[in-house]
């Protein structure tokens, strides 16, 4: 009897213990002593997330000379400006870091017309072509020099692996009760909490969305009015921020006034950035890709994978651990400058 | 006398079925006979029974039952009715109170309504099982102390899901019945408030609340380390001093100088008990009505103390000069 309550209750401690992260784990101060500003981190996970964000070896170099793309090839509007050398070097790199292996070339181009745009994937692959180039040259408050390439989402994936569609929960089953009001159901988008699931459509969707700020400038009742319901909204934003870059809230807010800046990280005006850099992409770059994209790849309702965080990060504050693959690939960057011809010797300039 | 050395209850008195005094009232008979509970006995006495309900008693349980089932079949339903998930799930579940647009009305009953009805039902059946405690304690000439500490939890509940809402002019500001929904509508809400914690009512509640941990501690702990020699006959221990009482005021006295009596330690633990609801309500009254940012709050009135900073200046990068693209 005593052996069987024993051995149930060393049962039900381990079984409550089960759900605990094992350690050890790490607490580094990064404010004022005190004030918890504070990283909470455990270098055995952090460990396999790093190791699961290594960025590949670039392809060896090529000199920009030779004729430019644009006049060996037809229908390069975007690319045209590069060498041929820079052009193939490139096509290479995308076929690695985001067709299927099995598909290769031919997973952009048709059949042996590499200028036809028949396939939907090179007219999707020639704007996210201009999405990096927009982002590196105009978001670089964000991204800075380290800018992105098409392997910061890809990862060698047709598809990334972090992207959001609209989500309106499960599928209510009665029109009279259990309304879930689109929260209240463990969704790994707010990290199991119970707020709303889905944040990111009413926050992130689209430029004018900033409704993120719920806390009042005046100590007193001025005219802020917003309500708990939308203050869980930009909660569960924040719990997605905090899970796609595996910090805590203190990497970029002092938690005893969430909205002061003055007491914040650095890093929360990076973070500022890219919230407004994400609904840039998704309202100009991704949904106007609605038409392009056959339905298999559109969400439940009817809207294309978009952007977030965790498409990028995955887990780390910096993207595949802050190595700058935009480096090794100038060509997709902003301050490409198109050759001069005039400088090239007259072998390259052929 | 030596079963008292022992952290846990070993002792179990047994006598014939005592049913009380008479009934003034004797409208309600008191119902059963009652019987003896061997395990209830290690918690308190083994007697169970018997019971009055009255009409309060009854229609308290009533609507608790019907508020306890809206919100249980809501979250059922939330499931599609998926007993499995329904376990599984369940501190995920909540009864949502209405949308913030819909103010003060009606709403349609799977947008609220459901919630308005449940929290009626609810308050209903709390309010009378308070008018119960008051009654029960009138009929037996005893003081009205326990309706007193309950009426300030109530305090409390309706400050939160319905003082407080009714002033905001929203039943969305109320709190969501569910586990974790009622946990995250507490943090939302302190963020959205500027941090209750800079909130001196809550301040006040909290040092009330582990206060009354502590004064519980310390009680127990004391009447039961007298217990050896009497001390566990308080009411008597309050008129009539014997060596328990001497040596639990002399222990205190060592070992801080200062000892509550046998009566006025009672008086603390209510008052610290009471207290805290009754400040929270407070606090959580003004926060939104009269009090929009309690961190900005406490800044002003030198609650806040500033740090130095440890990180370059951070400026809002809505309110510089650059434009984003």
């Amino acid at each position: 009897m005593k052996i069987k309550a024993a051995a149930a209750l060393c049962g039900l401690i381990a079984g409550t213990l089960a759900g605990c992260e094992r350690p050890p784990v790490d607490t580094s101060q990064i404010g004022y002593r005190g004030l918890g500003m504070e990283q909470v981190t455990n270098p055995r996970l952090q460990e396999q997330v790093q190791g699961a964000n290594q960025a590949p070896p670039p392809l060896p170099p090529v000199d920009a000379v030779g004729p430019l793309a644009k006049d060996i090839y037809k229908n390069v509007p975007v690319l045209g400006d590069l060498t041929v050398p820079e052009f193939t070097r490139l096509m290479l790199a995308i076929t690695q870091w985001v067709a299927p292996p099995e598909r290769s070339c031919s997973y952009c181009h048709e059949g042996t017309d590499l200028a036809s745009d028949a396939l939907y994937q090179k007219v999707v692959s020639r704007r996210m072509i201009e999405m990096t180039r927009h982002i590196n040259a105009q978001w670089k408050p964000h991204v800075a020099d380290t800018g992105v390439t098409c392997f910061t989402c890809h990862r060698g994936q047709a598809v990334p692996a972090n992207l959001w569609f609209a989500d309106s929960g499960p599928v209510m089953e009665s029109r009279y009760l259990g309304n879930r009001a689109a929260q209240n159901a463990p969704a790994d988008s707010v990290g199991l909490a119970s707020l709303p699931h889905d944040p990111a459509t009413p926050l992130l969707g689209a430029p004018e969305q900033d409704h993120i700020r719920v806390v009042s400038k005046t100590s007193l009742p001025v005219d802020n009015r917003t309500s708990i319901k939308q203050t869980e909204l930009t909660y569960g934003l924040m719990m997605d921020i905090s899970q796609s870059l595996g910090v805590n809230c203190t990497y970029c807010h002092n938690s005893r006034s969430f909205a002061e800046w003055d007491g914040s990280t650095p890093q929360r005006a990076v973070a500022w950035h890219v919230l407004r850099m994400v609904r840039d992409v998704n309202a100009n770059y991704l949904t106007p890709l609605a038409q392009t994209f056959p339905a298999e790849r559109l969400g439940p309702h009817g809207d294309v994978g978009k952007v977030n965080c965790s498409t990028c990060h995955r887990g780390l504050a910096k993207p595949l651990n802050g190595v700058s693959m935009l480096a090794d690939y100038p060509e997709l960057g902003s301050d490409r400058k198109p050759p001069n011809v005039a400088q090239l010797s007259p072998e390259a300039r052929r | 006398m030596a079963e008292y050395q022992n952290f846990f209850t070993r002792v179990q008195v047994r006598a014939p079925v005592y049913a009380g005094v008479p009934s003034p009232e004797g409208i309600w008979p008191r119902s059963g006979r009652g019987f003896f509970s061997h395990w209830l006995g290690k918690l308190g006495d083994a007697q169970v029974g018997p019971i009055y309900l009255g009409w309060t008693g009854i229609a308290s349980l009533i609507c608790g039952f019907i508020a306890i089932e809206i919100i249980g079949l809501n979250m059922w339903a939330s499931v599609g009715w998926d007993p499995i998930q329904f376990a599984r799930q369940l501190p995920w579940l909540a009864l949502e109170p209405p949308a913030p647009e819909n103010g003060l009305n009606f709403p349609r009953m799977n947008e609220g309504g459901w919630w308005l009805m449940a929290g009626f039902f609810l308050t209903s059946s709390i309010i009378l099982w308070w008018v119960r405690m008051y009654r029960r304690a009138r009929a037996l000439k005893l003081g009205t102390h326990v309706a007193w500490a309950f009426a300030s939890a109530i305090w409390l509940y309706l400050v939160l899901g319905f003082i407080r809402p009714l002033l905001m002019g929203s039943w969305g500001e109320a709190v969501p019945f569910g586990i974790f929904p009622h946990l995250d509508w507490t943090a939302a809400f302190s963020i959205r408030y500027g941090n209750l914690f800079y909130n001196p009512f809550h301040m006040l509640s909290i040092a009330f609340l582990y206060g009354s941990t502590l004064l519980f501690a310390m009680h127990g702990a004391t009447i039961l380390a007298v217990s050896r020699y009497g001390g566990d006959r308080e009411i008597e221990q309050i008129i009539d001093r014997g060596t328990a009482g001497e040596r639990a005021a002399l222990f205190w006295r060592w070992t801080m100088g200062f000892n509550a009596t046998v009566e006025s330690i009672h008086r603390w633990a209510w008052w610290f008990a009471v207290l805290c609801p009754l400040a929270g309500g407070i606090g959580i009254l003004l926060t939104g009505t009269v009090v929009d940012n309690w961190y900005l709050w406490a800044v002003k009135h030198g609650v806040a103390p500033m740090y130095p900073s440890a990180f370059p200046p951070v400026v809002d990068p809505a309110t510089s000069s650059v434009t984003p693209p």
